[in-house]
């Protein structure tokens, strides 16, 4: 029994292909059904976002499993095999289980550490399960997936710093002031991004907002909106040293504040720490503003700076999820192994029964002669026969599980005596007891 | 004996110097209690060997150069402990973990045996005048090691230039305010060291003030923190000014501590290489 998915994502295929692929929501339980009742699988799990297109199924062959979902991509989308050759990618036991789980802890996303993929992929589970398209094994499988991402946000800064500039800029004010609790900003001009900015802070902490504006009513309507107070254009200089946040963006073509006007700001206020953020462009504030001590002045080159490096450190933090999953992969796909070695081992078992029995039969129907007692030897000689030739194969087997290299053995081992293996039915004991 | 302590503390400041460097590569804030942890025995350890010492030789042990190492790193061990135990700043952990271990090996390559106690300091007003200037000394080395770090985050938010270090560090504000809250209690505890001393010299010698180098600096240095004081509380001095302040004033400390016991000799003369 495997794992395996075949999929696109915004790493391999553009969104032209993408948006061709995407299961609608009030599709896909119907694709869920037509999908689960193809041969090949046993339990199949569909995740489609803006970003991906994932099937994951289980199934005793990932081979015919694997082609069987590339030929249903395909073919419920009504797309020549050829459009999607070259964007698809597959994976099957260790590789899709490190697929899925880097899936899971954003580290396939466009943005490293967003968090709305564990959202949608539980959203996939949750269809599967009401649709009852997965069983025991990707039960597990997306449990642990869920549970891995948990721990990469946890234990790695994966999602630590901001990558949207009106976010950093948030960041920044808290680098700066400890806590933006209690703070003041002050609105200067009403652009889209300003407001977004000025919402971002008062979301988080900051209770006191000043707005101006050239238009006087604009400036009321703005500060009606963040309970705020409305001050005339003229007048905001006079302001300035209440303020420990500005806000700029008006389009004005010249600055609107001079190192000047800061300084004077700074003295009365006796030195407490400003920071000015100039979304304009051109800009408003004057850039030696910055050279004042106790001054931070960032500009929108400035905060996309802040991002980038934000994002530089969320790649550095990706290095340690990349540990934390291998080690989750080994886990497990141990616990997947441990399915199969038990069935596998009471298959053979039973199967040599079988025979024994059945030559025992025939060699008494010959042998009518044979007294009780000379069954019984026969009889006991075969038995010590089987069981001396399974000792072997089954204590390596049961070592190779402990070393996660049962595969290959539990494989052969069908193949050769052609068993028909089912699954244990209480998966955790069969790992828990060796 | 209490030399065996004091090579079993050196080997547990480096341990909470190493815990600390690992929490602070990797950035994982929650882990920081191992090493305050290993900080804080450290400190209990270094406490016993001191207690030891002070039981095998009959006097409070800072009267040589070993013992003043020592104690000088006891007290930051204990301050830091005392700052860092709700911060959690990993950085400065590693930062005063390496200083107090330096102080440590260092005081373990001298002569660390005890001695007979020069009749001088054979006072009450021993532990009084040492443990305080110690005490303000200790808190001046954790403002220094604040103001280091607020330079150097200062000097990444003007530039816009962001290291790994940027996101290990806490806020400017966080940092100034300890500069701030060393200061209020640094200075007081500096000011009754250098009263305590005149207080006893007067007893001893029958004058306050006698000029001797390591009066003279202490002044100096005295001077340096009230100006800065001063600053803070009337025009607004904080942040970057602060900042550089704490670094001066530390050297002057370290100076006035090292610097006139190896170099100048004079009536505070006891603690210099020969013992």
């Amino acid at each position: 029994m495997d794992i395996f998915v075949v999929g696109l994502s915004h790493k391999t295929a553009p969104v032209a292909l993408r948006e061709k692929v995407a299961f609608a929501p009030e599709r896909l339980a119907q694709a869920l059904h037509q999908l689960a009742a193809l041969a090949p699988l046993r339990e199949v799990l569909i995740v489609s976002t803006c970003n991906r297109v994932e099937l994951y199924a289980s199934g005793p062959d990932a081979a015919a499993g694997s082609a069987a979902l590339r030929d249903f991509l395909a073919g419920y989308h009504q797309l020549p095999a050829s459009e999607l050759n070259g964007h698809l990618y597959a994976h099957q036991g260790p590789s899709a289980i490190r697929h899925a789980f880097r899936v899971a802890a954003s580290l396939d996303s466009m943005v490293i550490g967003e968090p709305q993929i564990l959202g949608q992929i539980k959203t996939a589970y949750q269809n599967a399960v009401e649709h009852k398209t997965v069983g025991l094994i990707l039960n597990r499988f997306f449990h642990k997936a869920f549970s891995v991402a948990k721990r990469v946000r946890t234990e790695t800064n994966i999602a630590g710093n901001a990558v949207s500039v009106s976010f950093a800029a948030v960041e920044l004010a808290r680098k700066i002031f400890g806590s933006i609790e209690g703070k003041k900003v002050l609105l200067i001009g009403a652009g889209e991004m300003c407001e977004l900015a000025a919402r971002h802070f008062v979301n988080n902490g900051v209770d006191r907002v000043l707005v101006t504006n050239r238009t006087f009513a604009r400036a009321e309507a703005l500060a009606r909106e963040f309970s705020g107070q409305a001050v005339l254009f003229d007048n905001f200089p006079d302001h300035l040293h209440q303020v420990d946040i500005v806000l700029s963006s008006t389009g004005a073509t010249s600055f609107v504040i001079h190192p000047q006007q800061v300084q004077q700001a700074l003295r009365q206020r006796k030195n407490r720490p400003m920071f000015f953020i100039d979304i304009a462009v051109p800009r408003d504030i004057d850039p030696r503003v910055n050279d004042l001590n106790n001054v931070y002045l960032y500009d929108v080159d400035d905060l996309q700076g802040v991002v980038n490096a934000n994002l530089k450190e969320r790649h550095k933090e990706a290095e340690q999820a990349e540990q934390i999953i291998e080690h989750e992969i080994g886990q497990f796909s141990s616990w997947l192994q441990g399915l199969q070695v038990v069935p596998t081992i009471a298959a053979l078992r039973r199967k040599v029964e079988e025979l024994r029995q059945a030559e025992l039969e025939r060699t008494f129907g010959n042998l009518k002669e044979l007294d009780e007692r000379q069954r019984r030897a026969i009889e006991a000689m075969s038995a010590a026969l089987v069981n001396k030739l399974l000792h072997g194969p089954t204590q390596r087997l049961r070592e190779a599980q402990k070393q996660d290299q049962a595969q290959p053995y539990v494989d052969a081992l069908q193949q050769l005596f052609e068993l028909e293996v089912g699954l244990a039915d209480e998966p955790l004991r069969t790992l828990d007891e060796h | 004996m209490n030399i065996l302590l004091y090579k079993v503390a050196l080997l547990l400041y480096l341990v909470a110097t190493l815990l600390a460097l690992v929490s602070a590569v990797r950035n994982r804030p929650e882990r920081s209690s191992w090493s305050m942890t290993a900080l804080l025995l450290a400190f209990t350890v270094h406490s016993l060997t001191l207690l030891v010492r002070y039981l095998e030789a009959g006097y409070t042990p800072v009267t040589n150069l070993h013992e003043s190492l020592s104690f000088f790193a006891w007290t930051l061990a204990g301050v830091f402990t005392l700052v860092n135990w709700r911060l959690r700043m990993d950085v400065l952990a590693v930062t005063t973990c390496t200083l107090i271990l330096v102080l440590m090996l260092f005081g373990s390559l001298i002569p660390m045996q005890t001695q007979p106690l020069n009749p001088a300091l054979d006072s009450f007003w021993l532990p009084i005048h040492v443990g305080l200037a110690f005490l303000g000394n200790a808190v001046f080395t954790v403002a220094f090691v604040a103001g280091i770090f607020y330079l150097v985050q200062e000097r990444m938010l003007k530039s816009k230039k962001f290291s790994a270090l940027y996101y290990r560090l806490p806020s400017l504000e966080t940092l100034d305010s300890i500069n701030y809250r060393c200061l209020t209690f640094g200075f007081p505890l500096m000011t009754m060291g250098i009263i305590s001393g005149a207080v006893w010299a007067e007893s001893a010698w029958g004058t306050y003030w006698s000029w001797d180098p390591k009066e003279a600096w202490a002044l100096i240095t005295w001077f340096l923190y009230a100006a800065l004081l001063h600053g803070r509380l009337t025009v607004g001095w904080r942040g970057r000014r602060a900042a550089i302040f704490a670094i001066i004033g530390f050297l002057f400390v370290l100076f006035t501590f090292l610097g006139v016991n190896l170099l100048l000799p004079g009536l505070h003369s006891y603690s210099s290489m020969a013992g």
